[in-house]
């Protein structure tokens, strides 16, 4: 159908995973903007959304869980040319990758991230995420999960994040856009995805995605950091589209120095014998 | 067995608290007395802490180049009164002690200079460490002109002013010494001087760094962990030259990672940190094993555990660099004993990464990289990298079978192929698999490239008399300070290896050691690290094992004497 398309794959997800609708719409996206896959790079984690990179052809680099961020960052560092991609589940990013989701956002890569958001566990069946809602009972957290859910759309807005978006795969059309804009952009967007996990989460179903949301309005303005901030800690009903948009600022790799004057990729520039030469010769005193 | 001075040369050791200017006299001294033609060598042992304590500065200067610490000091410069009983264990009847009376009290033994009075007749008091270094210079018989002369030129950009005062105040301390000379206060025997401006002056770090650019690193990503830091530091300072990605990462875990991302994409990157961030590291190390992605990491070790003694020196991670990250994958441990090698190892660490496709530890320590002397400016030449990188075919395949083990490295976006890199278990094409019979497939062509790697590394070879019965061995920054001990003992009798390829070992060793009557192992750590992995490799125990792990470096004349023992025993 596409060139994104693997030709004989077992793919390792549930019937009726949401995770099927996102390849999907990512896939189509990719197509639209008319990105080569030699170009791509998608970059995850571990869990079973981080398993997304195997069903697109295209590069990829499928780490440690919870470390997809970091590789992705020095990937765009090293090779601006690139479109770089991070797919992963909600314990990936918001969990284990904690911490370089809040350091990613300051720094501000050109990356794109797509968090597919099921309020859970998927792949070690079923324990509570950082985005579980209070209550949610599971095997591990047996009387319901007490903690105080992650909001990763207000920890965004919260660090300036340039590009702030949530959708929910029960909305391809939606989604599409959204995927779209976020990987035009320049700089770090995230885009949460709310996504059914059929197996694990009975809570928060498709259906309950459909009813517990809606779309923000034409007359929201995404560039107004206080309003955004009480977009990103509405929640049932949960809005959806994009809730934040920095002013613009440079990316992590315009602000490298060895792009400011050369816009070379540091892959193909060479030892810089001479000056080497010359910083020896300074230590002869 | 006294070590006659024209052999070890003079002892200066210079000590006070932290933030009182030992720092600023070290290094306009030692640049001085290398202009000025003597071999120098400097190292420090300092406490974890921005004020106060006690720090010091250890100095030799000698007839020959020396790469090692001394126990004894001949001239102690001190700065405050706690230095005497920080020091008391170095301090001998000879040991000249010269401190100003009004900071250190009547102490007894001390040579009386007032150097603040000096000072602040000169007017200003911050001058009493240059008269300091006038003193030094003084009793050294540096050339004067030598010394005015750097004096101008290091303060040539603070204006005339500072020039002449800095001068007039060093010529104060230089007229003293004249007067302690004359007197017969103080009498050093005569050091040769030599010429060797041709060569430079620079510290563990600095060479490591330097020779992290030669072997064409273009990316390091590190977390802030003494005595690691220098080296990203050195390398931050440079980046606009050396057009370097510089990046402080969120933790270790992100540097790691970041430097495998970088090498994925296509360049060459290194992570620079201590035990402790190591340790964070872990996960990231065995994730360079399933990718088979080149990292290099240099592990500059203090003592542990937990954070230990931050500031001190150690041996104690080999085991930790030796067995760190789960499963089983081939990596090289490779650990520099001295400036050059530091920076040859450093340089060399990319090319290895690069061809092998694993994890390259650097596994310094605090006391190399703190060292420093005089040393021959480091080659360049040829001034190549390894062309390591393939251009993608349609069919391109990142993790195709080979007879040694090794695939073809491509990266994205060069070529029409599409390259992958998975942690899980991956077939050919890196996708994830739960084929167990590919999985066999998959590990025995990771561990076949060690096999390359111990043919391909060189053999260790053997110092000493060809007469030996008894080798020592010792391992990284470890080995010059046995050589010259092994060198003071002056026997036919004995021999060292001096190991610098710690993991795998260089395959000769087995041979030396079948044919010993009695071996020895010198090590900086309690459980001999060093011992347990050549037990385990060639089933060798060791007669004696000499270990120190007090945070120190070992010195030349306890070395004598230990080995002096086990050699009586
Ligand atoms: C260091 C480490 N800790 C734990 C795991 C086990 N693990 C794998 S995926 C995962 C969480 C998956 O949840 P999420 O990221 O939300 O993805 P999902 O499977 O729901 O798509 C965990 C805990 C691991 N692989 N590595």
């Amino acid at each position: 159908m596409m060139h994104f398309d693997m030709e004989k794959i077992d793919i390792a997800w549930c019937p009726g995973c949401g995770n099927f609708g996102i390849l999907n719409v990512l896939k189509r996206t990719l197509v639209d903007l008319k990105i080569r896959p030699q170009d791509l790079v998608l970059v995850s984690g571990i869990g079973q959304a981080a398993k997304t990179p195997h069903y697109i052809k295209a590069n990829f680099f499928n780490g440690l869980h919870g470390r997809a961020l970091p590789p992705a960052t020095a990937i765009k560092a090293v090779n601006p040319e690139l479109k770089v991609i991070v797919t992963s589940g909600d314990g990936d990013m918001y969990g284990e990758g904690g911490n370089h989701f809040i350091h990613a956002i300051r720094r501000n890569p050109d990356l794109t991230v797509i968090v597919h958001n099921n309020m859970v566990y998927g792949l070690t069946k079923g324990q509570a995420s950082p985005t579980s809602q209070l209550g949610f009972v599971t095997p591990l957290q047996v009387d319901g999960v007490f903690e105080e859910p992650f909001n990763p759309l207000a920890v965004a807005v919260a660090l300036n994040a340039s590009f702030v978006a949530r959708t929910s795969i029960h909305d391809l059309a939606l989604t599409q856009k959204l995927f779209a804009q976020a990987i035009q952009h320049k700089g770090f967007a995230l885009v949460d995805t709310f996504t059914p996990c059929v197996s694990f989460n009975k809570v928060n179903t498709r259906q309950w995605y459909q009813e517990h949301t809606y779309i923000v309005g034409d007359d929201y303005d995404p560039q107004d950091r206080n309003e955004a901030f009480k977009k990103a800690v509405e929640a049932e009903p949960w809005p959806l589209g994009v809730i934040y948009k920095s002013p613009a600022k440079a990316s992590f790799e315009e602000n490298l120095p060895v792009y400011k004057n050369n816009k070379q990729p540091l892959i193909d520039r060479r030892v810089q014998w001479e000056k080497l030469e010359a910083l020896i010769e300074s230590k002869k005193i | 067995m006294t070590h006659s001075p024209e052999a070890l040369g003079i002892s200066i050791v210079l000590a006070g608290e932290a933030g009182q200017g030992i720092q600023t006299i070290e290094q306009l001294l030692t640049k001085i007395l290398k202009l000025d033609g003597y071999h120098v060598y400097a190292t420090k042992e300092y406490m974890s802490r921005v004020r106060g304590g006690t720090n010091s500065i250890s100095i030799r200067v000698a007839s020959k180049p020396v790469q090692a610490p001394l126990q004894r000091i001949d001239l102690l410069v001190a700065l405050d009164e706690k230095v005497l009983s920080h020091l008391q264990y170095r301090i001998t009847e000879e040991t000249i002690i010269v401190g100003d009376p009004e900071v250190l009290g009547a102490v007894p033994g001390i040579l009386p200079v007032p150097l603040r009075q000096m000072a602040s007749e000169l007017g200003n008091e911050m001058y009493a460490n240059t008269i300091a270094l006038g003193l030094i210079s003084g009793l050294l018989a540096v050339d004067a002109q030598v010394m005015e002369k750097y004096l101008s030129s290091r303060f040539a950009d603070k204006g005339d002013d500072v020039v002449a005062n800095n001068i007039k105040a060093a010529g104060l301390g230089y007229d003293r010494s004249w007067t302690l000379r004359e007197s017969g206060e103080v009498r050093f025997s005569e050091i040769r001087k030599h010429e060797h401006s041709n060569e430079i002056m620079v510290n563990g770090s600095e060479a490591i760094a330097m020779g992290a650019i030669a072997g064409g690193c273009q990316c390091i990503t590190s977390y802030p962990m003494t005595p690691g830091t220098g080296v990203i530091t050195f390398m931050a300072q440079h980046q606009h030259d050396f057009n370097l990605v510089v990046e402080q990462a969120e933790d270790e875990i992100a540097a790691i990672n970041m430097a495998l991302g970088a090498w994925y994409a296509g360049a060459r990157a290194m992570v620079t940190t201590s035990g402790g961030g190591f340790a964070l590291m872990t996960e990231g190390v065995s994730l360079a094993g399933m990718l088979e992605m080149p990292v290099v990491i240099h592990l500059a070790q203090r003592p542990g555990p937990a954070t230990g003694l931050p500031t001190r020196t150690e041996q104690g991670d080999l085991e930790l660099a030796l067995y760190a990250g789960h499963g089983e994958f081939p990596r090289i441990i490779l650990a520099p004993e001295s400036l050059q090698s530091a920076f040859a190892v450093s340089r060399q660490a990319f090319d290895l990464a690069d061809r092998y496709q694993v994890p390259v530890i650097i596994l310094s320590d605090q006391y190399l990289v703190d060292t420093y002397y005089n040393t021959a400016a480091f080659a360049l030449d040829p001034r190549e990298t390894l062309p390591s990188i393939v251009e993608t075919t349609e069919e391109y395949q990142r993790y195709q079978f080979t007879p040694d083990g090794i695939s073809p490295r491509g990266i994205p976006g060069r070529g029409l192929g599409l390259v992958g890199a998975d942690s899980d278990e991956h077939d050919e094409a890196a996708h994830i698999t739960e084929d167990l019979d590919l999985r066999v497939k998959m590990v025995d062509k990771r561990l076949r490239k060690l096999g390359r790697i111990k043919e391909e590394l060189p053999a260790a070879g053997l110092e000493g008399h060809k007469d030996w019965r008894t080798i020592i061995i010792s391992w990284g920054s470890v080995n010059p300070i046995v050589r010259e001990a092994v060198a003071e003992l002056n026997r036919n009798d004995v021999a060292q290896i001096a190991i610098q390829q710690v993991y795998p070992l260089p395959a000769d060793l087995h041979q030396y050691l079948k044919k010993a009557d009695r071996t020895i192992i010198v090590e900086s750590n309690a459980t001999s690290q060093m011992g347990n992995l050549i037990l385990r490799e060639t089933g060798h125990t060791f007669q004696h094992a000499i270990l120190k792990y007090n945070g120190l470096p070992f010195t030349v004349e306890e070395l004598v004497e230990n080995l002096r023992q086990c050699l009586l025993a």
